[in-house]
């Protein structure tokens, strides 16, 4: 078991024969996804990575009965992109690409709510499954198979968080980075209530930054769950001015319930046990643990 | 990216905002032609600065004199006023205690004030929509006012299937307590501000104060606009628009090169890939007890040319006394970071010390390279290891 993606789960790529999809394609198949096919407009009928090709997201989910879509499309053509796969009616959406407008994600949102898909992303590193199926841009020799959810905002500190979570000796059920973008598809209370409910997740990291609330929402469902995993969080950005944003468009602090302070104080009434460092995520979760 | 109150008046008037008449002025000469042609009874002289509280900001050196924002009554008046600006360095709450230099200033025709409201306009990351934020305290910090009497701030969602509806600005301007047709007036504001707000990709457009004038008119006293950098591609006209003044030139180089930078006031500079990672590389050196001198993230897929820019703004960086590089390889392999470092340092010359945190994609490769470039270079296994060794580092040279 597992959240959202497992060894079953039938993945095409979005932007399937430009640099990035055909890399990352090819890292997910050597991963051992269960890839199915890839959508470039005008290149229909033909076969790229061995795999074959279509004009539209549609014709390939009809064709392949896809599941999943990882979308490598570039920013001006990314939120078409999305809106493609929502409207072929494609369950799990996973959008990579970094440098959205973020008008164009309002009405990708509006399009979200009308519809029974879910998206991960945009401007994240995607989903893994460790040794089942591997969605995104992230390293899969980090991971291994194991019992930690791990739900971050961020692409590296995730890394950051499996390659702890591993050296302790455990390994991963589910990675979900959702994004560091300020619209955006699921947040942290969409993966945490999975993670909650899935008998393989053992034990939670969740890692924020400044900026929003979400983090803040996550805590109240964890602690309104009364469950008895134990959730091991971060927020980084405790450094950060107000007011300049640190990269991600989301992160930039607002109101006073956006700093890190503020944050780190609902993660620990929510009884989230907040590692004191970013290097300490591992040695946390152990002593938690026992 | 952020532009002056005169350009975004200039653009809000063309989407039929009602904004008063003025000109922009960047010596005394021309602020005073400026005012004879607005031939006012009452003129207001106004820096153009890219931050907030210019009226209750005071010019460095003296901190009891006048703010950014003069009335004057006759030419000498303004001569006088744009005198006392033009030059100098206005320092307000937004500034930070550096100030920013006034290079320009905006003249504009005074009007009578009856009441002053707010009102603004971005996205919602709640709920994913644009939201009107609106109050009938204008002219006062929003901040405050939410935090002080938050039943006075009223805020209308805009469903982006329906777009602005007309009953919406309608409901609001009842709300604000406006009458007769003040309504009318308040709809066609809050219609241009959309407009502009979803023609141009605006980050927010904010009308403090929107002012209701003495025979019922509204007028946007005070405007902000700043604009989603990610939909720059599409708005061409918007880059003239850009003041490279207003912005930390270190910033300007490394957006020049596709790398997110911020400058902070530290003296320990870092190179990480990733946003996340880079906050909280930030986090712990100020937790091993130093302060970081910059946010900077590489980016994914950075190329080597990239990286090497990256790293020449942190070695040109006078306060930088001490370079933490933390890289996180996914996309970003390890050994095109080490590349990267190398020749950027053999081109330079590297005279404080170094602390390389390599891991992921092509890790061993990478510190195989660092090791072998003859570069004094200091090795760190992980994010821990790296920020003790760098503010240990700094400590010794600087003992």
């Amino acid at each position: 078991m597992s959240i959202l993606v497992n060894q079953s789960t039938k993945v095409i790529t979005q932007g399937f024969t430009g640099a990035q999809g055909t890399f990352h394609t090819e890292q997910a198949i050597a991963y051992g996804t269960r890839m199915v096919g890839g959508v470039t407009p005008g290149k229909g009928g033909s076969l790229h990575l061995g795999l074959p090709v279509f004009d539209t997201v549609l014709q390939a989910r009809e064709a392949t009965g896809a599941d999943a879509s990882v979308i490598y499309v570039p920013p001006a053509g990314a939120a078409d992109a999305i809106l493609e796969a929502i409207a072929a009616g494609i369950p799990l959406i996973v959008c990579i690409t970094e440098g959205i407008p973020v008008q164009d994600m309002v009405r990708v949102r509006a399009a979200l709510e009308r519809s029974d898909s879910l998206l991960i992303g945009p401007n994240c590193p995607g989903i893994i499954t460790p040794d089942e199926c591997k969605i995104g841009i992230m390293p899969g020799p980090i991971h291994r198979r194991g019992h930690v959810g791990i739900v971050s905002r961020s692409g590296t500190l995730t890394y950051e968080a499996v390659a702890q979570t591993s050296a302790i000796g455990q390994g991963q059920s589910t990675c979900v980075g959702i994004g560091g973008d300020p619209v955006k598809g699921m947040d942290f209370t969409d993966v945490l209530e999975r993670m909650i409910a899935d008998p393989d997740t053992h034990s939670i990291v969740m890692i924020g930054e400044i900026g929003g609330t979400s983090e803040i929402d996550g805590a109240e469902l964890i602690r309104a769950s009364g469950t008895r995993k134990p959730v091991v969080g971060f927020i980084a950005g405790a450094t950060a001015p107000p007011g300049r944003r640190m990269g991600h468009a989301g992160a930039v602090i607002t109101g006073g319930h956006e700093t890190a302070s503020a944050k780190i104080e609902a993660l620990r009434e929510a009884g989230i046990h907040v590692a004191p460092s970013p290097a300490e995520l591992g040695t946390t979760l152990a002593r938690v643990l026992g | 990216m952020n532009i002056h109150e005169y350009q975004a008046k200039a653009l809000l008037r063309s989407y039929g905002m009602p904004v008063p008449e003025g000109r922009a002025a960047t010596t005394a000469a021309e602020a005073v032609d400026a005012a004879r042609a607005l031939n006012a009874p009452v003129t207001v002289v106004k820096a153009q600065i890219h931050a907030g509280g210019r009226g209750a900001g005071h010019f460095a050196g003296k901190p009891e004199g006048r703010g950014g924002v003069r009335l004057a009554r006759s030419t000498d008046e303004v001569s006088n006023a744009a005198g006392a600006m033009l030059g100098e360095v206005l320092v307000t709450k937004q500034t930070g205690p550096m100030g920013r230099l006034v290079r320009t200033l905006y003249v504009e025709s005074g009007c009578d004030i009856a009441r002053e409201l707010y009102c603004s306009m971005l996205v919602d990351r709640g709920t994913g929509q644009i939201v009107i934020v609106a109050s009938p305290d204008g002219g006062m910090e929003i901040e405050e006012v939410a935090a002080r009497t938050p039943e006075r701030i009223l805020k209308e969602y805009i469903d982006p299937a329906k777009g602005l509806c007309d009953y919406q600005s309608r409901d609001l301007a009842v709300r604000l307590g406006l009458t007769g047709r003040e309504i009318r007036a308040f709809q066609n504001v809050v219609r241009s501000a959309y407009n502009a707000f979803t023609g141009l990709d605006a980050a927010i457009v904010e009308i403090n104060p929107l002012v209701v004038t003495g025979s019922g008119d509204l007028l946007a006293l005070d405007a902000k606009m700043s604009f989603d950098e990610n939909a720059l591609f599409r708005h061409p006209e918007l880059a003239k628009l850009r003041d490279v003044h207003e912005e930390d030139p270190r910033e300007r180089e490394a957006a020049e090169y596709g790398l997110a930078y911020v400058g902070l006031d530290g003296n320990i500079g870092c190179m990480v890939n990733g946003a996340g990672l880079a906050m909280a590389t930030m986090d712990i050196i100020k937790m091993e007890g130093e302060e970081p001198a910059n946010f900077l993230d590489v980016g994914g897929g950075a190329s080597k040319e990239r990286v090497a820019a990256a790293f020449r703004i942190l070695i040109g960086d006078p306060k930088v006394r001490g370079i933490l590089v933390n890289i996180f390889g996914g996309i970003m392999r390890c050994d095109v970071i080490a590349e990267a470092i190398i020749a950027a340092s053999h081109e330079t010359g590297l005279s404080v010390p170094l602390v390389v945190r390599l891991a992921g994609t092509n890790v061993e490769r990478g510190k195989a390279l660092l090791a072998e470039s003859g570069l004094t270079i200091i090795p760190a296994d992980d994010l821990g290891d790296a920020a003790r060794k760098i503010v240990s580092a700094v400590r010794n040279a600087g003992a």
